[in-house]
């Protein structure tokens, strides 16, 4: 099976097709940036982009993802230049023990790509599949609003 | 007693005892700290150090670079280039200790942050003293021994510089890295000085300046954590993404009750599951605190050690198995609370005569079990070979699990190795080392490297849970409105039939006991196999709901402001036991009342419908008020606006950090207050994933404003002092917007939602 990550291509031999991406990405091809958190489709730790929308990949199996397009984490930022949100996540200082921010990141750079200028409500919407445990919420939405050179409400 | 049982209660004390033991050594190493850090750095820095850095077997796998210039003691190195690596010696646990303590060193050091490095330290508490992070004891743990490590290595630069310059040291300055003789106009920078450095004597402890709080330049500001660009990048910083090259991964199945052991499983069938490496029956030690009986599964890969477990059958001998039950628990709870408990803990004063004279409230406080949760599921990485086991684990105590494992296995400390990794949330659950016992004892049966991947369900049944309690009220105030007799009967669980569980105890001066002079505090413990530990901000976290809601219930009761009925409670402003951290200082408390209040605009009107809750506590070492600002609709829907939070925990080393941790406390205590809650019934938990434990969404996260006094009294951790003042904020505005008195947590079980 073939597999398209972060624009370049991946031979997986004869995995297992009912093998959820998560696992693939983190076991496999050691891109560890990609969390398990419930393997449930709960928490959001695992979020990736297959074709650009936030999807959850501790239960999307390796077959579904096939001839399609995965970013995950380490495939955010270009030439070492790290993309608007990353950077606000650093500027804002969001992070407590950070396990479920790459996850967070990846809903927030899927929601600025469809939604630029995005209200409260958006942001609140597009980040309500992503649970944090540590709580920084309050500084999650700020960093997107940064990000987005928009105003907190 | 079986020896299962005999087991069970082993590991029971051992977890009681715990929070003691991460309490006593903030005293224990800063008296050793004070009086020996120079000499062991001094060690450190000739021969200590070197075989730290370089001898050290832990360091073959630390990716240190090879010795070079300035490395005044175990702490610090400034290379020639004008690097500075500061070590950080304690688990990152999301509390921000990684970017403080640096912060710490560097200040003293007068270094220029932007050149600070900062490496995580391998665990070697003969070099670093406590490696340990609970009980919010970091900072003021680690204070003077970080603050002397950095003076210690500015000293000897500017020794340096004075002998090479040929002037007095006394005319020497130092700022960003940079030392400076301001009348000869000569400068150089740290790195240039480093070599010279290097050979200069250790200064004597007694010589070291250390800076007044005025003074700080680095301390105090918002420094972003030092780890922020690998997180937000997905680098390989957590327990869970180590790797060893030819590991198996391995999942473990244990009772869901616990207690019960394994009668026989269908190994060969899993064996020949895709995949599958091994299988095998793990008998265990019986203590939850390390390896309870259970079945491992090896494989290539967590998804096929996930899938075959899924097939794995397994019958239990649950006959010392926990039968423990929450509703059954709660029922005889409510049936006790008519009457005192049969022990007495305290009885003050004349409490029949004062409730005889005044105006008597009577209340009935439930507060339920709770989970950990963090989001990093529990796992550990370990290699077992030659009665010597190498260890990656996201722990909290990497320095007790030395000792722990040491002791499992009957070998010698030096032959163990732990890498201490970032730490995916901690909470108080990776106190406990029972994760790392298990992947080490599957690694030495199995013969090969492991990695240990609990799944979300296992780290919700198999926790330590934060005890859950009940508080049977009595209380009165006099003509004048003043609280004048308190009574409660404290319904608690023990394992051992003797001392209340980890968590679970009510100690004779939990606030307001000293404060009031009619006093009477009672117990009664009921029985309990589920194991319990430290949850954030443990006993606080559970006492401080019934406490603070029923002293509003007094304060209402009386028709008085509860700020006034508040600070009229702390009296005078003193220390009630002076120079004693834990003691409660009511100036303090009276200090982050007032700026609570303030700042929360306490007192101006509010539609109908909306409340403000004010309340405090003190636990932790630090003292917090809070006040929530909380709209009730007619279906018990909550909007919660805002949280205004006012600390005192001393001088603030990283400010975004502190702000962050309290953030973070009202964003946790509105969680669980609002729907957290294990059920158990028959020894087993009945929440298993994030769906049936439901955790606060981003939506209904409200503005929360942190503001401090900062005070000269001695730091402390801002990780869980912020917690505890919480759930009876809101809830005590939830009385202010509806006139409905909350007694029953979580809120969800009274019909609220948010």
């Amino acid at each position: 099976m073939q597999l398209n990550i972060n624009g370049k291509e991946h031979d997986l031999g004869n995995i297992d097709a009912s093998t959820p991406l998560l696992w693939v990405l983190r076991d496999q091809l050691n891109l560890v940036g990609t969390k398990y958190g419930c393997g449930v489709a709960q928490c959001g730790a695992c979020t990736v982009h297959l074709d650009g929308t936030p999807t959850r990949s501790c239960v999307l199996p390796v077959s579904a993802v096939a001839g399609r397009k995965v970013t995950t984490i380490e495939g955010l930022a270009s030439n070492g230049k790290l993309h608007a949100v990353q950077q606000a996540w650093i500027d804002h200082d969001v992070a407590q023990c950070g396990y479920c921010q790459s996850g967070q990141i990846m809903s927030a750079t899927a929601l600025l790509q469809r939604t630029p200028k995005p209200t409260d409500a958006d942001i609140d919407a597009a980040m309500s599949g992503n649970l944090c445990r540590c709580g920084t919420y309050v500084r999650i939405r700020k960093a997107i609003h940064a990000a987005a050179g928009t105003n907190h409400e | 007693m079986s020896a299962m049982e005999h087991s069970v209660l082993s590991a029971d004390a051992y977890v009681r005892d715990l929070m003691r033991v991460v309490e006593a050594q903030s005293h224990s190493v800063a008296r050793i700290d004070r009086r020996s850090f120079l000499k062991l750095t001094g060690m450190a820095g000739g021969g200590l150090a070197l075989a730290f850095y370089v001898g050290d077997r832990s360091l073959a796998f630390a990716n240190s670079e090879p010795l070079k210039g300035f490395v005044p003691n175990a702490f610090l190195r400034i290379a020639p280039d004008g690097t500075i690596v500061i070590v950080s010696k304690g688990p990152e646990i999301g509390q921000g200790i990684k970017t403080a303590f640096p912060m710490i060193v560097a200040e003293e050091l007068d270094a220029d942050w932007s050149q600070v490095r900062v490496e995580q330290a391998a665990v070697n508490p003969a070099v670093f003293g406590r490696q340990s992070a609970g009980g919010s004891r970091s900072i003021p743990t680690a204070w003077d021994q970080l603050r002397r490590a950095g003076a210690a290595g500015r000293s000897m630069l500017v020794a340096a510089a004075a002998k090479e310059w040929n002037v007095p040291e006394s005319e020497i300055t130092t700022a960003n890295s940079v030392v400076t003789h301001q009348a000869s106009g000569k400068s150089a920078t740290y790195g240039e000085l480093a070599t010279r450095a290097a050979g200069m004597p250790l200064p004597d402890e007694k010589s070291l300046k250390l800076k007044d709080r005025k003074d700080y330049k680095l301390l105090g500001q918002r420094i972003s954590g030092v780890d922020n660009r690998a997180l937000v990048t997905g680098q390989p910083l957590f327990g869970i993404d180590q790797v060893v090259p030819n590991m198996q991964y391995a999942v473990f199945e244990k009772c869901p009750a616990v207690g019960g052991k394994v009668r026989s499983a269908n190994l060969d069938e899993v064996k020949k599951l895709p995949g599958v490496t091994n299988a095998f029956v793990v008998e265990g030690t019986g203590k939850p605190t390390e390896v309870m009986p259970g079945v491992a599964i090896l494989a290539t890969s967590t998804w096929a050690a996930i899938s075959a477990r899924r097939q794995l059958k397994v019958e239990w001998d649950e006959s010392s198995a926990s039968k423990d039950s929450w509703t059954k628990a709660s029922a005889e709870a409510k049936k006790l609370a008519a009457q005192a408990g049969a022990e007495s803990l305290k009885n003050a004063g004349d409490v029949d005569k004062a409730l005889a004279d005044g105006k008597v409230v009577e209340s009935f406080y439930t507060y339920p079990f709770v989970s950990h949760a963090p989001l990093e599921p529990q796992n550990t990485t370990a290699w077992y070979r030659d009665g010597a086991v190498e260890i990656w684990s996201p722990t909290q105590m990497p320095d007790v699990a030395l000792r722990l494992v040491s002791g499992m296995l009957g070998v010698t400390p030096d032959q163990i190795t732990i890498h201490q990794t970032r730490v995916g949330g901690g909470f108080g659950r990776r106190l406990m080392n029972d994760y790392m016992c298990e992947a080490v004892q599957i690694s030495k049966q199995a013969g090969v490297p492991v990695k240990l991947q609990w799944t979300r369900e296992d780290d919700m049944q198999h926790d330590f849970f934060r005890v859950g309690g009940f508080h049977s009220f009595k209380g009165a105030v006099d003509e004048s409105g003043r609280l004048s007799a308190w009574q409660d009967h404290f319904i608690t669980f023990t394992a051992d039939g003797q001392r209340p569980v980890s968590g679970g105890d009510l100690p004779a001066e939990e606030f307001p006991s000293l404060l009031v002079s009619n006093f009477r505090l009672t117990q009664t413990k009921l029985p309990l196999q589920i194991p319990c530990g430290p949850w954030r901000a443990p006993r606080s976290c559970g006492v401080a709901f019934p406490i603070q809601s029923f002293l509003h219930e007094l304060s209402a009761a009386a028709g008085r402001d509860h700020l006034e009925f508040l600070i009229e409670l702390m009296g005078e402003p003193r220390w009630l036991t002076p120079g004693n951290e834990f003691s409660l200082n009511t100036g303090r408390a009276i200090g982050v009342l007032k700026l609570a209040a303030e700042k929360a605009g306490w007192g101006k009107p509010q539609p109908k419908g909306r409340g403000r809750g004010l309340a405090f506590h003190f636990s932790h070492a630090g003292h917090f008020a809070e006040v929530a600002d909380v709209s009730v609709d007619a279906s018990r829907k909550l909007t919660v606006h805002r949280v205004v939070v006012a600390g005192d925990i001393g001088p603030i080393v990283n400010l975004s950090g502190a702000e962050n941790q309290c953030e973070g406390s009202v964003i946790d205590g509105l969680s669980t207050a609002m729907g957290l809650e294990i059920g158990i019934e028959n020894g087993r938990i009945q929440q298993t994933n994030f769906d049936r434990y439901p955790l606060l969404r981003m939506a209904k996260a409200p503005q929360v404003d942190v503001h401090f006094i900062q005070s000269d009294f001695p730091p402390t951790g801002a990780g869980e002092p912020a917690l505890p003042p919480l759930a009876p904020a809101i809830c005590n505005a939830i009385f202010a917007a509806s006139g409905h008195r909350v007694r029953t947590l979580p809120l969800s079980r009274e019909g609220f939602t948010i």
